[in-house]
């Protein structure tokens, strides 16, 4: 990797931190450029990362098509793995928010008191990438570049269950050369839904036919979102009907130095 | 004319869904119209400073209504009976319609005219009061035209959202038996015909039915919110008001109206006021109806109370705020979920108040987007309770089955959940799937895969699994670091 130009100047006052990472399953398996750029991202802004090899998956497609015993040994999985992790940073609004909205009625219904305490104690440090850019850090520019038009897509779980708001926008806003296009009616759902894709395979076509006709509309050459997944199901659209529109995880815009003369 | 419209053999959700979806003109118009009303609502409810505290206190009314429910209703009922008024109870949809009918077989009518009513659509009052030869005429406009065209209500509160006013205009030209260049599709023209029709009938008719928005057990009045003034004619002009309402309408103070008169307007038809409210309480001796009598229906709402994630279900003021917002209903429209009830609340609703094994397929329609939460003015946690649904529903099937798992979907999560309690056995599953996908790889792309994800390539790409997992680059990288993590990588 080149050299990085400097980030802010907030980072050096700061006494060094040390997060765990918690990379989703799929994106560990389908998009691992995600997890390593949320890696560089990090380190480049004096953070250590630890990634626990314990962990896999939150259980949130169990959980979200019906499956709840079955998710409470991913529950009890994931506790263990992050156990010792002060901080939990995972690159995905829909994971984090499975973990916030559930774990702790996922215990419960398991009547393991053990587990429930355990629960209690992880899920509020586990925190979601622009939530711990942003709100720990307190970092805005993160020292990028990406000299292109670029959509933003606000994924439901981070705008719905997390409430980030405007945080990943003002991430974007400071990386050098990128422009940012407006993307009509971005706050609609994208029709990916986990399982629901295949379940309910025709309307989740239908959502994914307006949304890529919004993206065309923005006139992006990228598609980012702060959630792979949301983007695997856009991005799937965009290739089956040749747009060239290219999909990336806001981890990677934001470890790019592409265009970088520092 | 049909009274009640035709009785339809009820598809699938899933296919009923699929057949909307080809349906060009009823997309068009449930994007125009649900795009409209979701900007208007966001507009009004926005000005508000204190939305979010109505919203708390809304709730919160609720809530308390319904955690003592039984004493409110019997409030109610001693209110009404010492304002003149009658009180029946109906522990479902037949006792029900047995009580409207015997009253209204009482009257000697031949007809009776309606105020838009979920609740008399929900029993299917229509059909029964056919059975004795009265018609029931709906008389807000919309009810009156999917009546008019033999169809059922497609949305709550705009029960004729999926038509437009060119096919509203032919309907009222063949069913008030208009000469064609009679009628243009103006909207003014089009409420004018709908007008002339109603008034004769207002004045003819001396029985009315009508739902209920709102019960005040400390006074006995009903409350009904609107916007034509037609509902207004069918509580003044009749002799005889028959109002059937859900228990879960009770409210205990008059003042509680304060609060509901402010979020169910903002959140229905996106007005700051609605154009008529309503409000009976018992009768008054020459004037307005003589006898009034109010039906208390249960239906499966006692059997909802008693669940504990269930029961905000039944905090709902049928405001469809939740179908306005949300992107399966604006695409599938209301007619595919198989009952009054559309949308996310509906997909909520029917599973818990009938035990319907289509009704099952319902929680499953939804991306869990949340927009439907966020707009609740009573706020349901609607994506909470899809998610327990979708548990029960996962259940029942598995007691279904002979066999020792539910469907093949579960022995696959079943296995699922093995593979990802241990990530060992996930790293092996891993490398596996890297393996196995080859066959399936065309020239650096998925583009067709087997069994039920055979749905997902249909429309959508799929990347190969890259050679090297995130977990494998991190162990090669600490590997090269000496065994630590934290050193500069190599981004190879």
């Amino acid at each position: 990797m080149p050299a990085l130009p400097s980030a802010s100047g907030a980072r050096a006052a700061r006494a060094p931190h040390r997060v765990a990472l918690f990379v989703p399953c799929y994106v560990d398996t389908l998009f691992p450029e995600a997890a390593k750029a949320v890696v560089a991202v990090l380190e480049r802004l004096g953070v250590g990362v630890d990634f626990p090899r314990e962990q896999t998956c939150c259980g949130q497609m169990h959980v979200n098509t019906g499956y709840q015993h079955e998710a409470v040994p991913l529950v009890r999985n994931f506790v263990r793995a992050f156990a010792a992790a002060e901080t939990v940073v995972a690159p995905s609004a829909s994971c984090v928010a499975l973990v916030r909205d559930h774990y702790a009625h996922l215990a419960a219904r398991a009547e393991d008191p053990a587990l429930e305490r355990e629960v209690a104690a992880l899920v509020p440090r586990v925190v979601e990438l622009t939530e711990y850019l942003i709100d720990h850090l307190g970092v805005e520019d993160v020292g990028a570049s990406f000299p292109h038009a670029v959509a933003f897509h606000p994924t439901c779980h981070s705008l719905r269950m997390l409430h980030v708001g405007d945080r990943p926008l003002r991430l974007l806003r400071h990386v050098r050369g990128l422009r940012l296009q407006e993307l009509p009616r971005s706050d609609q759902c994208c029709g990916f839904g986990g399982t629901f894709a295949v379940k309910n395979a025709d309307t989740s076509a239908a959502m994914l036919a307006d949304k890529v006709a919004d993206v065309i509309g923005s006139r992006a050459e990228v598609l980012v979102a702060a959630d792979n997944s949301c983007l695997m199901h856009i991005g799937g659209g965009l290739s089956r009907q040749r747009t060239g529109v290219r999909t990336m995880h806001l981890a990677e815009v934001l470890a790019s130095t592409e265009g970088s003369y520092a | 004319m049909s009274a009640t419209g035709p009785e339809r053999v009820e598809l699938p959700y899933l296919q009923a869904a699929s057949e909307a979806l080809q349906d060009a003109q009823q997309r068009r118009n449930l994007a125009n119209a649900t795009t409209t009303i979701r900007a208007k609502r966001a507009a009004v409810t926005a000005e508000m400073s204190d939305w979010e505290g109505l919203r708390s206190a809304g709730k919160a009314i609720k809530a308390h209504a319904l955690a003592n429910l039984g004493h409110y209703l019997e409030r109610l009922e001693a209110s009404v009976t010492a304002a003149g008024g009658r009180v029946h109870w109906a522990r479902d949809a037949v006792e029900a319609n047995a009580v409207v009918r015997a009253l209204v077989r009482a009257t000697g009518t031949r007809e009776v005219i309606k105020v838009k009513s979920m609740t008399t659509d929900e029993i299917g009052l229509n059909r029964a009061l056919a059975e004795d030869g009265v018609q029931a005429i709906e008389t807000d406009l919309a009810e009156l035209i999917v009546q008019l065209a033999g169809e059922a209500p497609s949305h709550i509160l705009v029960p004729a959202i999926h038509k437009n006013r060119a096919e509203i205009r032919s309907l009222f030209v063949r069913a008030f038996g208009l000469a064609p260049e009679a009628l243009s599709d103006d909207p003014a023209e089009l409420a004018g015909a709908a007008r002339r029709y109603l008034r004769e009938r207002f004045l003819a008719t001396g029985v009315a039915v009508s739902g209920a928005n709102f019960a005040v057990a400390e006074t006995g009045s009903v409350i009904v919110v609107e916007s034509e003034g037609n509902g207004r004619m069918c509580t003044t002009l009749p002799h005889t008001l028959i109002s059937v309402m859900g228990i879960e309408k009770v409210l205990p103070r008059w003042r509680d109206l304060e609060v509901f008169l402010q979020l169910l307007p903002r959140s229905s038809t996106a007005e700051r006021m609605n154009p008529y409210t309503s409000v009976w309480t018992g009768v008054h001796a020459g004037d307005g109806p003589q006898a009034f009598h109010l039906v208390l229906l249960d239906n499966g709402r006692s059997r909802t109370l008693a669940d504990e994630i269930g029961r905000e279900t039944l905090r709902c003021i049928r405001c469809s705020a939740c179908l306005n917002v949300c992107p399966v209903y604006e695409r599938v429209g209301g007619h595919a979920y198989g009952s009054v009830y559309p949308g996310p609340i509906g997909a909520i609703l029917n599973p818990q108040l009938r035990d319907v094994r289509r009704d099952e397929a319902l929680p499953y329609a939804s991306t869990l987007c949340g927009a439907c939460f966020e707009v609740c003015p009573v706020a349901i946690d609607i994506p909470r309770i899809l998610v327990e649904l979708r548990h029960r529903t996962v259940q029942r099937t598995r007691e279904r089955s002979p066999l020792p798992v539910g469907s093949a979907e579960d022995a696959a999560m079943n296995a699922a959940a093995r593979v990802f309690a241990d990530h060992r056995r996930f790293e092996a599953a891993q490398r596996l799937a890297r393996w196995g996908q080859a066959p399936f790889v065309r020239r650096g792309v998925i583009r067709s895969l087997p069994g039920p994800l055979a749905g997902w390539s249909a429309v959508r790409d799929l990347r190969p699994l890259p050679r090297q997992t995130f977990r494998e680059w991190w162990r090669s990288r600490e590997a090269a670091a000496g065994g630590h993590g934290g050193g500069s990588g190599d981004d190879a």
